[in-house]
């Protein structure tokens, strides 16, 4: 029971959405419309039980005492704090617990959540993917070797489109007479991602979608059940 | 006192900033610190919008403002709470039921939703008649564009072996997808370099004040 | 195994970081060419009738800023100097956030503008396709509503929208999924709404197979480059386009690093073959 009921509501669920997109009256239109809102509610749950997951597995790092345990306090201490001043004061215009907290949002400038989401979060964030830039230059130098055909197209490829996206595209082909006009860098660029480009990815859309399509099929059939975990 | 605070914001940034990219020299004491920061922040972003802005108008409201017009909201209120069962070990099973609902409508909207925009309006897209265009440079295009969908979507199928005919077209295929994968490593790097782009403008703009921001 | 000597990478770290930071003092201001599928997205916001409700969704966190930030201002502006009104959205949950950043940015170019008439922001709401789909289908129950905890009802700029019908276009902004795809997928797909779009560098090859005869994505803004396209094309130049000299820069830099690493390796095989002396 604990793994057939699953498996009918899934299959239940699933044929109620697609007869829906091919019959929209009563009752299958009601149905999977109230089913996409209790989608809505549950994902909200499901986004909770992940933070509190986080919350957990921290709380179990910090009392195991596993390496560098001190500094999954500050995790768990950066948590309580922003979710304390979200509750409390509110964030934006919506009012917390306490309403909207004037006197220490005319302190701060902003509210004490947003004043830590843009003084802090935001530019935490912005820079910990910066650091991409500087790997991805590092990786360019150490691993874009071209040793066969296909690195080779990979590599020109990558050198055409990263000269069109700058400024010195233009520069450097721009005395190019009009009749020779297809060879001008930024067209280059841009013919590479118009035709083979499209291809290449429009290829992958179509294999993913129909990977996609099978998966879907299975898990309503019930015969992909990973879903459901172990025992 | 508000600009004190304007300008303690700044040089907090400014401070994480660097704390970041201390880790491009050695891993460090500063760049975990604010990593897990970093973490603890968007833990706690993410719970409270998800109470304000999903939770609280789409079930608490209608059930507390309007119960009789919205009684039925009763079942994902408990379907949700059961999610939250999947924390304690022994009444992880009970989260399969509200999973099931979940993985249901998911896997119904993706059939169809994919089955339309990602195969049957990309094959439509790809049925072009290829000899119409501005310039001769299109017609080519339009050419390698067909050419390149149905060689690679040739080389995906691996239920027989790439050999003959098939194997040729398959290599084609790998061209094509090679050259595609070149053209996203070229727009990765610009996405990439624009962020420390970003970040420098934040530096010598609102911090140092070198730049107009 | 290769013999010549691998540089240390923390160099290169260093020559990249100059490399962007030295052209945003020194700047150069090369002119920018712009291309189709900007144009696409610019003529699709210039062709909208005065009045018009347009839906965008700011489906992007901090991290994708400096790409989608200047464009999203840009859109927004572009929309404001037309009279459309735009519905902000997120499917992102800090996407409320970066939209009211820009609400912020704005504000003062256009004091006439309320809200509640000429724009509003909704907040951001989970569950990706399945929250889109619902939209369509009944609007006001997925956003019963804003963000500030009025009701729908009491706002003007919402008159009439029960799903997509009444809206003109919707414009994801996006840093991955759920975001334009998802938009396509459903607003344009399902429901016939012309969609376009703004995403990172990263994701914008994936996108190119919407931009078809069908129209699935009608123009597409991919990346930093597109967006100083977009500033050119309002004639309203900002961080984007200031951030081009050192995007060139930097993309030299790296097409540098590439040669030299290719030297090298060619350099160490015909070494090898000759006896490895």
């Amino acid at each position: 029971m604990k793994r057939k009921i699953p498996l009918l509501i899934t299959f239940t669920v699933g044929i109620i959405l697609i007869i829906s997109e091919f019959i929209p009256h009563k009752p299958f239109g009601q149905l999977s419309g109230e089913l996409e809102i209790w989608f809505l509610i549950i994902s909200g749950f499901a986004i909770l039980l992940g933070q509190l997951s986080l919350f957990k597995v921290n709380i179990l790092k910090i009392q195991y005492k596993q390496r560098d345990w001190q500094f999954y306090v500050i995790t768990l201490i950066s948590f309580v704090v922003m979710v304390t001043l979200g509750f409390l004061w509110g964030t934006g215009k919506s009012a917390g617990m306490l309403g909207h907290g004037e006197i220490i949002t005319s302190t701060l400038g902003h509210k004490p959540f947003d004043y830590l989401f843009h003084n802090v979060y935001q530019h935490l964030q912005a820079t910990m993917f910066s650091l991409l830039a500087f790997f991805i230059a590092s990786a360019a130098y150490r691993a874009f070797i071209g040793r066969t055909v296909e690195s080779n197209l990979l590599l020109t490829s990558a050198v055409l489109v990263m000269l069109g996206n700058t400024t010195f595209g233009s520069l450097l082909t721009g005395w190019l007479p009009e009749s020779l006009n297809f060879l001008h860098l930024p067209k280059v660029s841009e013919f590479i991602m118009t035709f083979p480009t499209t291809a290449g990815q429009r290829a992958i859309m179509i294999g993913a979608g129909l990977g996609i399509i099978g998966s879907s099929l299975r898990i309503i059939l019930g015969i992909e059940r990973s879903y459901l975990g172990g025992e | 006192m508000e600009q004190f605070f304007a300008t303690l914001g700044i040089w907090l940034g400014a401070l994480f900033t660097f704390a970041i990219f201390s880790f491009l020299y050695k891993d460090n004491p500063f760049y975990k610190t604010a990593e897990q920061i970093f973490v603890g922040l968007s833990a706690g972003y993410w719970f409270v919008y998800t109470v304000f802005s999903i939770l609280i108008p789409n079930l608490y409201d209608p059930l507390t403002q309007d119960f009789s017009a919205n009684w039925i909201k009763i079942i994902p209120a408990i379907l949700g709470i059961m999610m939250l069962m999947r924390l304690i070990p022994k009444t992880e099973w009970v989260s399969r039921f509200p999973i099931s609902v979940v993985i249901g409508t998911t896997s119904g909207v993706f059939f169809l939703r994919y089955l339309k925009s990602d195969v049957l309006n990309q094959l439509t897209a790809t049925m072009i008649n290829p000899f119409i265009g501005e310039n001769w440079v299109v017609i080519v295009g339009q050419i390698l564009l067909i050419v390149g969908t149905i060689t690679g979507v040739i080389y995906f199928y691996f239920s027989k072996k790439h050999t003959g005919a098939l194997g040729v077209s398959a290599k084609i295929g790998i061209y094509f997808l090679m050259v595609s994968f070149g053209a996203a490593f070229g727009y990765t790097a610009m996405a990439r370099i624009s962020l420390l782009i970003g970040r420098l403008q934040f530096l010598l703009g609102d911090w140092l004040g070198i730049i107009q921001p | 195994m290769r013999k010549t000597k691998q540089i240390d990478r923390r160099w290169l770290f260093l020559l990249i970081f100059f490399g962007v930071a030295l052209p945003l003092i020194f700047t150069i201001g090369l002119p920018l060419e712009t291309t189709k599928n900007v144009h696409m997205v610019y003529d699709l916001i210039d062709g909208m009738p005065k009045g018009s409700r347009a839906l965008l969704s700011f489906d992007y966190d901090p991290a994708s800023m400096p790409e989608l930030h200047p464009m999203a201002k840009a859109v927004v502006k572009h929309c404001f100097d037309k009279e459309i009104n735009i519905i902000f959205t997120a499917m992102w949950p800090m996407g409320v956030q970066m939209a009211d950043d820009i609400i912020e940015q704005l504000k003062d170019d256009y004091p006439d503008l309320k809200y509640g008439e000429d724009y509003v922001n909704l907040g951001f709401k989970a569950g990706g396709m399945i929250t889109i789909q619902s939209m369509g289908k009944n609007f006001r129950e997925v956003f019963p509503k804003d963000m500030n905890g009025s009701s729908i009802d009491e706002l003007p700029i919402m008159e009439g929208i029960n799903n997509f019908s009444n809206i003109g276009f919707v414009f994801s902004l996006s840093a991955g999924a759920p975001g334009i795809k998802e938009w396509v997928q459903i607003a344009h797909d399902a429901y016939g709404r012309p969609t376009s779009g703004g995403c990172t560098g990263v994701s914008a090859p994936a996108m190119l197979p919407y931009i078809n005869e069908q129209k699935q994505l009608t123009g597409l803004l991919a990346g930093l480059k597109a967006a100083a396209e977009y500033e050119t094309l309002i004639k309203t130049p900002g961080s984007a386009t200031k951030g081009m000299d050192a995007q060139s820069i930097a993309h030299l830099i790296i097409i540098i690093f590439i040669a030299i690493g290719n030297i090298n390796y060619w350099r160490d095989r015909k070494a090898l073959k000759k006896g490895g002396k």
